[in-house]
């Protein structure tokens, strides 16, 4: 099945099988790996995109289903790979993670979390995070970074 | 491919939604949020021949005011846009409080109301809540449209009353009434799992203060969302009181329902968890309905 979509402004054209998934078609057709595939029925959250600003597990969505959509995956946070998304330096600087696997998804949850909520309790990062499982750092830095992360981004606007 | 090969339909209309599903009988399947059926299909536990998506459907997305004060959501609202809607806050609060309970929101992102019901998870929030407040769903089908209620509707372990054939287009919710007030209550292991238990609370007091009507729906107690009928006869004509939703509380433990065990929660563990979230639920609701509370048995 013939679909278009755009992906973090590049507009790409495929032929499909209706049984690929989204996360499959990201990393294979398109070979956007950053979009990293864990548990593949909804409950990891690594494989967390935007779909027309939306986050949506990648894995849970079937590529023909985003015909005509815009995509946004963890690479087109940093296009061209200079200066780094303020999400991705506070997780840099306040060493929001450890193996990474889990990374992308977290990014990509928090940046529309972030733009509605730009001042976050602690609580409220906390349900953000619940539909992403990071095995490595004990959530707590990932907090702290979501934290810096939202009063680098207000900096920002201001 | 995780998934099963099947052949994809994306029908725009519900008539074509009807012929699709008069044509494909059961080998096809609907497709709303797919939030629990895509897991299934990756795990090719289901292996639908045929997959019609709703998604291009037009008109099932649409939060309406009822003609009587109520409210109409299309049965492929996206559960997170039920959670952002003003009217929904305004017109049904319970269901406004219970969302945030219903998964993660990458999953409510997808997920739809309709889908939720019609996919009858005895675990899931939304049916518990549906029975609550005493709601019902349209249908469409190959004989026409047909109103069902919540209570009608759950009829046993992921199973509805939807026949063959039929889509569920539409989830119509009744209008508040002077003194009402709802409450929703779980505990889960982690925010966004499925609850051990949970509780939907709604009650009507009289002007003199009595309990007109208690209904309390409960989840993950038993092959269905179900009512806790004895536990409403503790309370119904009653002044409520903190010995008044005691009763109702061990009532629902006790009597109402029959939990099974799992990893999460023993048949024991539940029974306490359904006999403190009833009493807390009530608690609440009476006080949101403005009702005030007496220590005793009335």
């Amino acid at each position: 099945m013939e679909i278009t979509l755009t992906v973090n402004g590049v507009e790409h054209r495929a032929d499909v099988e209706p049984r690929l998934l989204l996360s499959d078609f990201l990393r294979h057709a398109l070979e956007l790996t950053g979009t990293h595939v864990g548990c593949e029925h909804g409950v990891c959250g690594a494989c967390t995109v935007l779909m027309d600003g939306a986050a949506v597990r990648s894995c849970l969505v079937f590529a023909v289903q985003a015909d005509g959509c815009e995509l946004a995956t963890v690479e087109g946070l940093a296009p061209g790979g200079g200066e780094l998304h303020p999400i991705q330096d506070a997780f840099r600087e306040a060493h929001g993670l450890q193996c990474g696997f889990c990374t992308p998804g977290i990014l990509m949850t928090l940046v529309p979390f972030l733009r509605e909520n730009p001042d976050p309790s602690e609580a409220e990062v906390r349900a953000a995070l619940s539909g992403n499982l990071c095995r490595c750092t004990g959530y707590q830095n990932i907090v702290a970074a979501t934290r810096l992360a939202a009063s680098k981004m207000r900096e920002v606007e201001v | 491919m995780k998934p099963a090969p099947f052949e994809y339909r994306r029908p725009d209309t519900v008539e074509e939604v009807l012929h699709l599903l008069a044509e494909y009988g059961d080998e096809a399947k609907l497709l709303a949020g797919g939030q629990s059926l895509i897991p299934t299909m990756n795990f090719r536990l289901a292996q639908p021949a045929v997959l019609i998506d709703l998604n291009a459907v037009k008109g099932l997305d649409s939060v309406d005011e009822a003609d009587d004060g109520g409210l109409r959501l299309g049965a492929m609202v996206r559960q997170a846009a039920a959670e952002r809607s003003a009217l929904v806050a305004e017109k049904v609060p319970l269901l406004a409080e219970t969302l945030p309970f219903v998964a993660h929101a990458q999953i409510r992102n997808r997920g739809t109301i309709g889908g939720n019901l019609a996919h009858a998870d005895p675990r899931s929030e939304l049916p518990a809540v549906m029975l609550a407040l005493g709601a019902s769903v349209r249908v469409r089908g190959p004989d026409g449209e047909r109103s069902i209620g919540a209570g009608d509707f759950f009829t046993g372990f992921f199973g509805t009353a939807l026949e063959e054939g039929e889509l569920l287009t539409e989830v119509v919710l009744p209008p508040a009434v002077e003194g009402g007030g709802q409450a929703f209550l779980e505990v889960s292991r982690r925010l966004g799992d499925y609850a051990m238990v949970g509780v939907a609370a709604s009650v009507v007091c009289d002007p003199a203060g009595r309990c007109h009507r208690a209904s309390i729906a409960l989840l993950s107690v038993g092959s269905r969302p179900m009512l806790a009928e004895q536990a409403s006869a503790c309370l119904v004509g009653e002044r409520p009181s903190s010995a008044a939703v005691l009763a109702a509380g061990h009532a629902a433990g006790n009597k109402d329902i029959d939990p099974q065990a799992d990893m999460h929660a023993s048949v024991a563990y539940r029974r306490h968890l359904a006999t403190v979230l009833v009493r807390r639920a009530l608690t609440a609701a009476f006080e949101r309905a403005g009702c005030v509370m007496g220590e005793g048995a009335s």
